[in-house]
């Protein structure tokens, strides 16, 4: 989009909803005459409102190679993902966007092995990478994914974990849950400790998002098995109300993470005040 | 340069007034100026400045962005946005007009906002030449100097006349409109008043505030500073500063519903308020230390850093006069410059 009248949406219709765990569903979303908003790159976000209730930044969880519509997997915690989780097929709703730096799948990551780290609805915003470097297979090396949630009903969108990506040649899905549940036979603990005890090889490239604790411990883990903080990026989520560096929200040393991310290379992030 | 006497000035106040709707400083009940649109009768005020910035003219503290009709599932946007009418601020002191280079940076870079950017090409700046630059004024530090305002007239007021000299193609077209209103002089009665003027800077009392300290490289330096806990510990939160500042711009987006329909408005907003950063999953700045620290941090840190060395502080002393607790930007700079020298 980009269009001059950036903070003015365009109206879009939920076309589905899919119940994922307890408390995110996934939203399709289309235009009025039925087309994809717009296109976007994996890792950049959108904004998404209901009229009299607020606007929020989501990101985008389909993959820009999907060209007939979005999707945005959004878990239920606060006023604006409360009303959306009510919301029926058919409900529009307002969107505006692309928002944000992309994850660099069209020249860093290629040729690399690649290894994404996602806890609970931190898959979301990878989901659309994985998806993407899935499509053009090729390009990529070897892609290892590594998923942990509370329980295995908290896993999100756990069927196409296995149905598709599992089941895709030079891909290694690793789930995990944080406590044993009986009809669960995959490992169990958090994914900081899993990703250690995976302990893979540092010719990698890890992609990594999920609760700031985790994203902490877990980047701890990949620097204990060798890995540089220049091979790890993740994606951050602050507060946002313009989505292009205006309003002041996501400001972050001298950064605002709707434009100059959310997408950061670990090392970028060293060298911002600790407040994301 | 053009001048005409002071006795004749609601003349070619009225003048412009014909053309384009005319803001100047007008004393409000309580002394204190306030821009006020002009009409005859209403007075050029003696003051030294404003107590709002003039920034409202661009950046208005509220308004609408658009509007939204619903009708069971479905969403109609209204775009509620009127032709901005051409209007003259006058008497806007050489502090304030460098604000308005600091907002432009911001609003009118990529993507442009248009809502601001149709304020601003509407908008002709008449700045005027500070005669008594008061104790709490440090536009000096910044560079500023308050005898050679920018705008695209600056003006020059004595006590018996008002000088102009236009400085863009914006203040030829209004200068040439009251033409017959003033007449050609020297420039020897304005250069009195400036060396007057910077004679009055040499003596006041924040004289040496300097930016020398800060710059690009030290950030972490002055963020880590144990000197924000003894700053901050008396703020109340009030967020004053940031409304009289003239380049805080940061913004909040809220939805009014007024019973037929949804506004969706734009307002100031703090980052001095709890609320500012707060997620459903946690607040990034949970004390008022660190949302202190936000402020002064990205006036003299992370702005400069993005802007090429510019400070996002004019010197126009409003946070001095208006805190509560009596804590400003130039004790911060004081304090936390000292250390980092």
């Amino acid at each position: 989009m980009n269009n001059v009248e950036t903070l003015i949406p365009a109206v879009g219709v939920i076309t589905d909803v899919r119940i994922d765990t307890p408390d995110i569903k996934t939203f399709r979303v289309v235009t009025t005459d039925g087309k994809k908003a717009f296109d976007h790159r994996p890792g950049q976000c959108a904004m998404l409102s209901i009229p009299g209730v607020g606007e929020a930044m989501f990101s985008i969880t389909s993959s820009p190679t999907n060209t007939e519509y979005m999707e945005f997997s959004i878990k239920k915690c606060g006023c604006v993902t409360e009303w959306l989780h009510q919301a029926e097929v058919g409900q529009q709703i307002t969107i505006r966007g692309p928002y944000g730096n992309p994850f660099p799948v069209d020249d860093v990551f290629v040729g690399k092995n690649l290894l994404f780290i996602a806890g609970g609805v931190g898959l979301a915003p990878l989901r659309s990478v994985i998806n993407y470097c899935r499509h053009y297979r090729d390009r990529y090396g070897d892609i290892d994914i590594v998923y942990g949630s509370r329980s295995k009903a908290d896993l999100l969108d756990y069927k196409e974990i296995i149905d598709e990506w599992a089941t895709d040649a030079g891909v290694n899905v690793h789930l995990t849950i944080d406590n044993a549940q009986p009809d669960w036979d995959g490992h169990v603990g958090f994914v900081p400790n899993y990703v250690k005890e995976l302990g893979f090889d540092t010719n990698k490239t890890a992609i990594l998002c999920g609760p700031p604790i985790m994203i902490k411990f877990t980047l701890e883990g990949l620097i204990s098995l060798g890995f540089d903080k220049t091979q790890v990026y993740t994606t951050l989520e602050l507060r946002m109300k313009c989505g292009v560096g205006k309003c002041g929200r996501c400001n972050v040393g001298a950064k605002y993470v709707c434009k100059d991310g959310p997408v950061f290379r670990c090392d970028e992030l060293e060298e911002l005040p600790n407040e994301y | 340069m053009r001048k005409c006497s002071l006795n004749s000035i609601n003349s070619v106040f009225a003048e412009i007034a014909k053309a384009a709707t005319l803001y100047l400083p007008v004393d409000g009940k309580d002394g204190s100026a306030v821009y006020t649109k002009w009409e005859e009768g209403k007075v050029w005020s003696n003051a030294l400045n404003t107590v709002r910035s003039p920034k409202d003219f661009f950046f208005p503290q509220t308004e609408n962005l658009m509007a939204f009709k619903t009708a069971g599932k479905n969403i109609e946007i209204i775009d509620t946005r009127s032709e901005s009418e051409d209007f003259v601020i006058f008497g806007v002191r050489a502090c304030d007009v460098k604000s308005f280079e600091i907002l432009d940076r911001v609003f009118l870079s990529e993507p442009v906002d248009t809502f601001y950017a149709a304020r601003r090409a509407h908008g002709v700046i008449v700045s005027v030449a500070c005669t008594k630059p008061s104790e709490t004024c440090f536009c000096g530090t910044f560079g500023i100097n308050p005898a050679e305002p920018a705008g695209d007239i600056s003006a020059w007021k004595t006590e018996t006349e008002v000088f102009f000299r236009a400085n863009t193609e914006k203040g030829v077209a209004l200068l040439s409109k009251i033409e017959g209103l003033t007449e050609e002089c020297t420039d020897e009665a304005v250069d009195a008043q400036k060396e007057k003027i910077s004679a009055i800077m040499k003596k006041l009392p924040l004289k040496d505030v300097t930016t020398d300290a800060f710059g690009g490289g030290k950030t972490m330096d002055y963020f880590n500073s144990p000197a924000w806990d003894e700053l901050s510990q008396s703020c109340l939160g009030c967020g004053t500063c940031t409304f009289v500042c003239p380049t805080c711009q940061c913004y909040d987006i809220k939805d009014f519903n007024t019973g037929k329909g949804v506004i969706r408005y734009r307002c100031w907003d703090s980052c001095m308020y709890s609320e500012f950063t707060r997620m459903a999953h946690g607040n990034n700045r949970l004390s008022q230390k660190e949302r202190f620290r936000q402020r002064f941090m990205h006036k003299l840190v992370y702005y400069p850093e993005n802007n090429d060395g510019l400070f996002s502080c004019v010197g126009c002393g409003r946070c001095l006069a208006k805190c509560p607790i009596s804590m400003n930007i130039v004790k911060v700079m004081k304090k936390i410059g000292g250390e980092n020298k």
